[in-house]
C-alpha cells in the first residue's frame, strides 16, 4: 500500500490545483439523464489510456515491454471503420477488428515467449510495420463513418453512466479477478521476477507470457475502437501516437518496475489518471495547449524523482534526518551477492 | 614475540541495515605475509565485514588504518588503489570482453593516450603465466569455464600493487587441482609480503593454509586465534556457538532395495553428459561424487527434464518415458533443487509463502488457486518443520540468508510429496548448523521411502548420507559403489582419480 | 565448430552480425541495380550517405548508450529543438552561425548530461528518464514556436548547399564529411580509450565493471553526454539539409536511430556491438527507402511495413550468435 502513497498524493495535488482556477471543477451533476463533470470528462477521455496501461502492465510485470500497442491502437480502429463503411455490421467489425489484435498479440508473445527475441526489439517491429498496416488499411485516408451504435463504445451513456468508463471497470474488474482471485497474478509476477526459476518450478512461461502480450493487444483494441468511436473515424497515421508511452509511463509511476515482477493495477490506474488529469489541468488553467509536454516532462520527473528510493534517501540526508540509511539498490545486489550479508 | 606491525587494522566496526544490525563492534588485524581466515556461519557478517573495508558500504562505526594511516574508502576503486584488491565469492568481470582486458582493464598499457592492445595480450599472458594458466587472452571471457573464469579474477587481482588480498570463498568453484594450484599462488604472494584475507567454508582448506583466523558470529567478533592453536572442533563450536555432536553415518544398516523407481538406461545428452546407466529405488539416497564439471549437475537435468536428453531411455516405475520438461518431471513426482538457487530456484521479489507454493500453484495451472487457508497451513507447517528463519512467511525471500533461502527451496518441493527428490548441492554456502540440519532431513525423508538424488562435492556428506555412490569423471558415470564399511573417501578419491578403471 | 577448439574460438564470430548486414546491403544494392535503371551507380550510395548523414550522427550516440545497456528515447526531439534553436536565433535576433552552432551543440550536451546524472544518481531507468527528455525537448520546441521557421542566413545556406566533388561525377554534401569524421571519431574512441572500454564493460556486466573499480557512474553520464551532443549535431546537419527549423522535425527518429543500431548488430542488452555495425545499419534502412523512391508505385507506408519485415529477419538472423556470445 506505502508505494501507492506518492501517486496518490500527486493526484490529489493536482486536482486540487483546478479549484483554483475552477471553482466547478469537483461538481458532478445529471444532465439529460447523463454525468457531467470535469472528473467524469477525465475518467472519460483518460478511458483508453486506462486500458492500454492495463494490458500493459501485465506485460511489464512479465519482465517485458509492448511498444506496439499504439500501433494495435490504430490497427483495431482501422478495421473497424472499414468494416462499417463498407456496411459489415457493427458486430462483425468490433469482432473482426478485435479478433485481428488478438493475433497481433499472440504475435508479439510468439516472438517473446518462442522465439525469444528480447521484448523491446520484438514489438519495436510490430510498432514500426503496424502503423504501415494501419495506414495500408485505410489507404493512407481518414476513414469517415456515421454509425449511432458504433458512436456508443467511445462517446455513448449507459444508465447516466459513460459507456468507456463501464467498458474500463469490466476490464479492470476482469483483469483483477484473473490474477487475484486466480492464481495467474502470482505465476506473472514470478516469471517476471526469475524466468529460469519459474520455469524449474514447472511453471508454463509460454503460455502465460503469449497469453499476456495477447491480453495487452485486447486491450489497446478496445482503446482502439474508443477512440475511433469517439470521433467517428479511423487515421490510420495518428491514431493512439505515442500512447505506448504514456501507458508505459502510467504503468511506472504506479510503481511497477520495469524489471518485472511485483505489479499493482491499482497504481496503474492512479498513473494513468495522473497523466489525464495533467493534460485537463493544462487546459482548464489555461495555460497555452503548447507546454503540455514540458508540463507533462516536469511531472514524469517529478514522481520518478519522488519515488526512487536513492533519491529520498539524499533529499532526507540534506534535510539532516538521521533516517536509516537504505542501501542503494547497487548496494543491495551487492549484499545479495554474497549471501552472507 | 617479535609480531610485525598490522598492515591494515579494523576496530570497533559497525554497520546497521535496516532491521539488521549486520556488524556490531568488530576488530580484524592483518599482518603482513600472513594468510587470515575469516571464519563464520553465513549471516555472521563476514561479507559485509568485506564491503565495509573496500568501500561497498560505509562503516557506521569504527575506523580502518592501513599501514598506519586511517583510510575511508568512498569506493572499490579507492580501496584498489590504496593496495586492497578483492576476488569476489562470484566471479565480477565482464564475459563479453577478453581475457586480457578483463585483468587489465581500468590500468591498460597505453601509448600516447591510446590502448595498446599488443602490449596488453602481452601482459596479460605474462601475469596468467605467473598462476600456471596458459589462456588465448584475445578471446571472450565467455568461452572459458568458471574456474578458468575464476582464476581469471586472480591474475588481476594480483597484477595490482597489492598489499591486501582478500579473497572471498574463491575456491568454492575450483576442483583439487586447481585449488592446490591457487595455494601455490597465495604462498607466494604470501612471501611478497601481501596480507591475505581468505573466506572459505572448506575447513580442510582453512587448516592446510591459513596462518591466524579471525571469526565472527552474528555480527560480532568472538575471537583472534592462530591456525595451530585451534583446532576444528573448536573452531566448529566457536562458529556455531554451541558444542556439535560428532558426525556419525546417518544409515546404520545396509539395506537393501526392490523397488525400482527410475531406471535410466544410455540416456545421455551430447556435450554434456555421456550415456549412462542408473537405478534409484524407492526409499534410496543415490549419492553422486565427482569433481566440480564431471557431469553431476547434468545427470540430475536430465533426470528432472531441464535439458532434453539425447539418446538413452527412461522409465519410472517400470513405465518407459521421456522427459521433455521439468513439468513432465513434475506429473512423475521428481523434484529438483537446483546448485544456483539464486538463480534456478528463488524469485526474490515474491514472498516466501509464494515461493514455497510456487511448484504446487504451477501443477494446478493459473486457473485452480491454491486457497489461501491450505497455502498458510502448508506454509506454516514447513516453516516450522525446517526451522525457516526469521518464521514470518510474509516477508521477500531475497531478505533471508542463504541457509534459509535453501530451506525455502527445500520446502517447495516437499510439499509436493516427490517419490524422487534431487538435491543438487543442497548444503553448498550454507553454515555448519543448517547443513546438519538438511543431512538429517535427508535420511528422514529416504526412512521414509522417499528416494534421493544427492549431489555434493564433499565426499564425507555423500559418504555418511548415500545407500550407494555414483562416482562421474570427465562426464562419465565411471563406478557405482555400494556404501558400505570399505567405502572411505580415501576410496572414493581413488576411483574418481583413477576413472574406476583399477580396483 | 572446427573453429572452437581451445581459445582461438570467436573472434570471427563476433564480427558476424556486422558481416550479415554489410552482405545484405551490398545484395540489396545488387538487387536494386538489376532491377531498376542507374540504380547501380556510385552516386546512388552516396546519396544514401546524403539523405541520412544526421541519422547516421544521432545512431552513433544511440550506439554509445545502447553499448552500456540503456536507452535513449530522447534523441529525436533534441534534433527537433537543435534545428528550432538554431533556426530561431539565425533568424530572430540574427546570430551568426559560429556562435549558434557551438551554442546547440553545447544545449544538447547539456541535456544529455542533465539526463545521465539523473539516471545514474537517482537509479532511475533510462526509458522513463529519456521519455521524460524527450516530451521536454518536443515541449521546448513547441514554446519557441509551432510553425516552421526558414533559415536564410548566407554563411549557413552556403555551407549547407557545398558540394564536395570526388572522382568522377560523384559529390558529397559537407555533411557527410560531418558524419564520416564522428563515426571515425568514435570508433576510435570505442576501441582505443579506457573510455570506449569501460562501455562495452558496463554493458557487458554493470556490477563486476563497477567492482572493477572502473568509473561506472561517470561512463554512464558519458554516454548520454555523447547522445545529447551527437542528437545536437544531428540537428545541425538536419537544418543543413531542410534548411529550417520545426517542432516536428525528425518525429520518430528514436526508432530509426534504434533500428539502425540493431540491424547493425549491437544487442539492446549491451556490452556487445561495433560502430561499424551502426554505419551498416543506418546504410541498409536508406537503401530501402531509396528502393522506395525507385520503386515509384509503392506508397510510403510500405516503408515502415518493410522495414518491420527488415528488423524481423535481421532479429532472426542473429540470435544464434548473440546466443553463443550471452553463454
Amino acid at each position: 500500500m506505502r508505494r501507492l502513497l506518492w501517486p496518490a498524493v500527486v493526484l490529489v495535488l493536482l486536482l486540487a490545483l483546478n479549484i483554483f482556477f475552477t471553482p466547478s471543477f469537483f461538481s458532478v451533476q445529471v444532465r439529460d439523464g447523463h454525468l457531467y463533470g470535469s472528473l467524469i470528462d477525465i475518467l472519460r477521455f483518460g478511458a483508453p489510456l486506462i486500458l492500454v496501461s492495463i494490458g500493459m502492465t501485465l506485460v511489464i510485470a512479465t519482465g517485458g515491454i509492448d511498444l506496439s500497442v499504439g500501433s494495435v491502437v490504430a490497427i483495431s480502429g482501422a478495421l473497424a471503420c472499414l468494416q462499417i463503411s463498407e456496411d459489415a455490421g457493427l458486430p462483425m467489425a468490433v469482432a473482426a477488428a478485435l479478433g485481428l489484435c488478438l493475433v497481433l498479440g499472440a504475435w508479439n508473445g510468439f516472438l517473446v515467449a518462442a522465439v525469444g527475441i528480447q521484448p523491446i526489439i520484438a514489438t519495436l517491429i510490430l510498432m514500426v510495420a503496424g502503423r504501415g498496416l494501419a495506414q495500408l488499411i485505410t489507404d493512407g485516408q481518414i476513414i469517415t463513418i456515421n454509425d449511432p451504435a458504433y458512436k456508443v463504445i467511445g462517446g455513448g451513456y449507459w444508465l447516466t453512466v459513460p459507456f468507456g468508463i463501464l467498458v474500463v471497470i469490466a476490464v479492470l474488474g476482469i483483469t483483477a479477478f484473473l490474477t487475484r482471485r486466480l492464481a495467474l497474478g502470482m505465476l506473472i509476477e514470478s516469471v517476471g521476477g526469475n524466468a529460469e526459476a519459474s520455469r524449474l518450478a514447472g511453471i508454463r512461461a509460454r503460455g502465460i507470457v503469449i497469453m499476456v502480450y495477447a491480453s495487452a493487444a485486447l486491450c489497446a483494441g478496445v482503446a482502439g475502437l474508443m477512440i475511433s468511436s469517439n470521433v467517428s473515424s479511423a487515421d490510420g497515421n495518428n491514431a493512439g501516437l505515442w500512447i505506448e508511452l504514456d501507458a508505459i509511463l502510467a504503468v511506472v509511476i504506479g510503481g511497477t518496475s520495469l524489471a518485472g515482477g511485483r505489479f499493482s493495477l491499482s497504481g496503474t490506474v492512479l498513473g494513468a489518471l495522473i497523466i489525464q488529469t495533467l493534460t485537463t489541468t493544462i487546459y482548464s488553467i489555461g495555460v497555452p495547449p503548447e507546454t503540455t509536454l514540458l508540463f507533462k516532462a516536469l511531472v514524469v520527473t517529478a514522481v520518478c524523482l519522488i519515488q526512487s528510493p536513492s533519491f529520498r534517501a539524499k533529499a532526507f540526508r540534506r534535510r539532516g534526518r538521521s533516517a536509516p540509511t537504505q542501501p542503494s539498490p547497487e548496494e543491495r545486489v551487492l549484499a545479495g551477492r554474497g549471501g552472507t550479508a | 614475540m617479535a609480531v610485525p606491525a598490522p598492515v591494515l587494522t579494523m576496530s570497533g566496526i559497525g554497520k546497521q541495515f535496516p532491521g539488521v544490525k549486520a556488524l556490531d563492534d568488530v576488530d580484524l588485524r592483518l599482518l603482513p605475509g600472513e594468510v587470515h581466515a575469516l571464519m563464520g556461519e553465513n549471516g555472521a557478517g563476514k561479507s559485509t565485514l568485506i564491503k565495509v573495508l573496500t568501500g561497498v558500504h560505509p562503516a557506521d562505526a569504527g575506523t580502518i588504518e592501513l599501514a598506519g594511516r586511517t583510510v575511508a574508502f568512498g569506493s572499490p576503486l579507492e580501496a584498489q588503489q590504496a593496495g586492497i584488491s578483492t576476488v569476489y565469492q562470484e566471479v565480477n568481470l565482464c564475459p563479453n570482453l577478453s581475457v586480457a582486458e578483463n585483468i587489465l582493464l581500468g590500468r591498460e598499457p597505453r601509448r600516447l593516450g591510446r590502448i595498446d592492445w599488443r602490449r596488453m595480450r602481452a601482459r596479460a599472458h605474462q601475469l596468467l603465466a605467473r598462476l600456471d594458466v596458459r589462456l588465448d587472452v584475445s578471446a571472450p571471457l565467455s568461452v572459458y569455464s568458471l574456474a578458468v573464469q575464476q582464476m581469471v579474477a586472480i591474475a588481476r587481482a594480483v597484477d595490482i600493487d597489492a598489499r591486501v588480498l582478500i579473497l572471498d570463498e574463491p575456491t568454492s568453484s575450483l576442483d583439487a587441482d586447481e585449488v592446490q594450484q591457487l595455494f601455490r599462488v597465495m604462498r607466494r604472494l604470501k612471501e611478497e609480503g601481501i596480507a591475505i584475507l581468505f573466506v572459505s567454508h572448506f575447513l580442510d582448506q582453512i587448516y592446510e593454509i591459513s596462518d591466524r583466523m579471525t571469526i565472527l558470529r552474528n555480527g560480532r567478533l568472538v575471537g583472534e586465534y592462530p591456525t595451530s592453536e585451534l583446532s576444528q572442533v573448536e573452531l566448529v563450536a566457536k562458529m556455531i556457538g554451541q558444542e556439535l555432536a560428532a558426525l556419525e553415518r546417518l544409515h546404520g544398516e545396509a539395506k537393501t532395495f526392490d523397488r525400482p523407481l527410475v531406471e535410466a538406461r544410455g540416456l545421455g545428452r551430447s556435450g554434456a553428459i555421456e550415456p549412462f546407466s542408473l537405478t534409484i529405488h524407492e526409499g534410496e539416497v543415490v549419492g553422486l561424487a565427482g569433481l566440480l564439471g564431471s557431469g553431476r549437475t547434468e545427470v540430475a537435468r536430465l533426470l528432472f527434464g531441464a535439458d532434453h536428453a539425447g539418446s538413452g531411455e527412461l522409465a519410472i516405475g517400470g513405465a518407459p518415458t521421456s522427459l521433455r520438461t521439468p513439468r513432465a518431471a513434475m506429473t512423475h513426482r521428481i523434484a529438483f533443487c537446483s546448485e544456483n538457487r539464486k538463480e534456478d530456484g528463488l524469485v526474490p521479489d515474491l514472498t516466501v509463502r509464494e515461493n514455497i507454493v510456487l511448484a504446487l500453484q504451477a501443477t494446478r495451472g493459473w486457473t485452480r488457486p491454491v486457497p489461501r487457508e491450505t497455502q498458510d497451513d502448508l506454509v506454516g507447517k514447513y516453516v516450522k518443520a525446517l526451522r525457516i528463519s526469521p518464521p514470518n512467511p510474509e516477508i521477500p525471500v531475497r531478505n533471508l540468508s542463504g541457509g534459509n533461502q535453501q530451506k525455502v527451496v527445500l520446502a517447495r518441493w516437499l510439499i509436493l510429496e516427490p517419490r524422487l527428490l534431487i538435491l543438487d548441492e543442497p548444503t553448498r554456502g550454507i553454515d555448519v548448523g543448517a547443513k546438519a540440519e538438511i543431512q538429517r532431513l535427508v535420511a528422514e525423508l529416504s526412512d521414509g521411502g522417499m528416494a534421493v538424488l544427492f549431489i555434493s562435492a564433499e565426499l564425507e556428506e555423500v559418504l555418511r548420507l548415500s545407500h550407494k555412490v555414483e562416482v562421474l569423471r570427465d562426464r562419465r558415470l565411471v563406478a557405482e559403489l555400494p556404501n558400505d564399511e570399505s567405502l572411505t573417501t580415501d576410496v572414493l578419491l581413488e576411483t574418481i582419480a583413477s576413472g574406476g578403471r583399477v580396483s | 565448430m572446427t573453429a572452437l577448439t581451445f581459445g582461438r574460438a570467436s573472434v570471427p564470430v563476433k564480427y558476424l552480425p556486422v558481416l550479415v548486414t554489410g552482405c545484405l546491403f551490398v545484395a540489396m544494392f545488387v538487387a536494386g541495380g538489376i532491377r531498376y535503371e542507374g540504380f547501380a551507380s556510385g552516386q546512388v550510395v552516396l546519396n544514401v550517405f546524403i539523405d541520412n548523414a544526421f541519422l547516421l550522427v544521432v545512431a552513433v550516440g544511440m550506439t554509445f548508450v545502447i553499448l552500456t545497456g540503456g536507452i535513449d528515447l530522447s534523441v529525436g526531439s533534441v534534433v527537433a529543438l537543435s534545428t528550432m534553436i538554431a533556426a530561431s536565433l539565425m533568424e530572430g535576433p540574427g546570430w551568426p552561425p559560429y556562435v549558434v552552432v557551438p551554442l546547440v551543440l553545447l544545449i544538447g550536451s547539456g541535456l544529455g548530461l542533465v539526463m545521465g546524472w539523473i539516471i545514474q544518481s537517482f537509479d532511475i531507468q533510462p526509458f522513463i528518464v529519456t521519455l521524460a527528455g524527450m516530451f521536454l525537448a518536443r515541449g521546448l520546441c513547441y514554446t519557441i514556436g509551432t510553425d516552421s521557421i526558414p533559415i536564410r542566413d548566407a554563411t549557413f545556406t552556403a555551407f549547407a548547399q557545398t558540394r564536395i566533388d570526388l572522382f568522377a561525377d560523384l559529390w558529397v554534401s559537407p555533411s557527410v564529411v560531418i558524419a564520416l569524421v564522428v563515426v571515425a571519431v568514435a570508433a576510435y574512441v570505442l576501441h582505443y580509450t579506457r573510455f570506449g572500454r569501460s562501455v562495452y564493460a558496463t554493458g557487458g556486466n554493470e556490477q563486476s565493471a563497477l567492482l572493477m573499480g572502473l568509473p561506472v557512474a561517470r561512463t554512464k553520464i558519458t554516454v548520454y553526454t555523447v547522445s545529447g551532443f551527437c542528437s545536437a549535431l544531428g540537428g545541425v546537419l538536419l537544418s543543413f539539409y531542410m534548411l529550417s527549423g520545426y517542432g516536428l522535425h525528425a518525429v520518430g527518429m528514436e526508432l530509426d536511430a534504434i533500428a539502425a543500431v540493431v540491424i547493425g548488430g549491437t544487442l539492446l542488452t549491451g556490452g556487445t556491438g561495433f560502430l561499424l555495425g551502426t554505419v551498416l545499419g543506418v546504410l541498409v534502412l536508406g537503401l530501402i527507402q531509396t528502393i522506395i523512391s525507385f520503386e515509384g508505385t509503392l506508397n510510403s507506408w510500405w516503408t515502415k511495413i518493410f522495414i518491420g519485415l527488415l528488423l524481423f529477419v535481421f532479429i532472426l538472423l542473429q540470435r544464434p550468435f548473440s546466443g553463443r556470445v550471452r553463454r
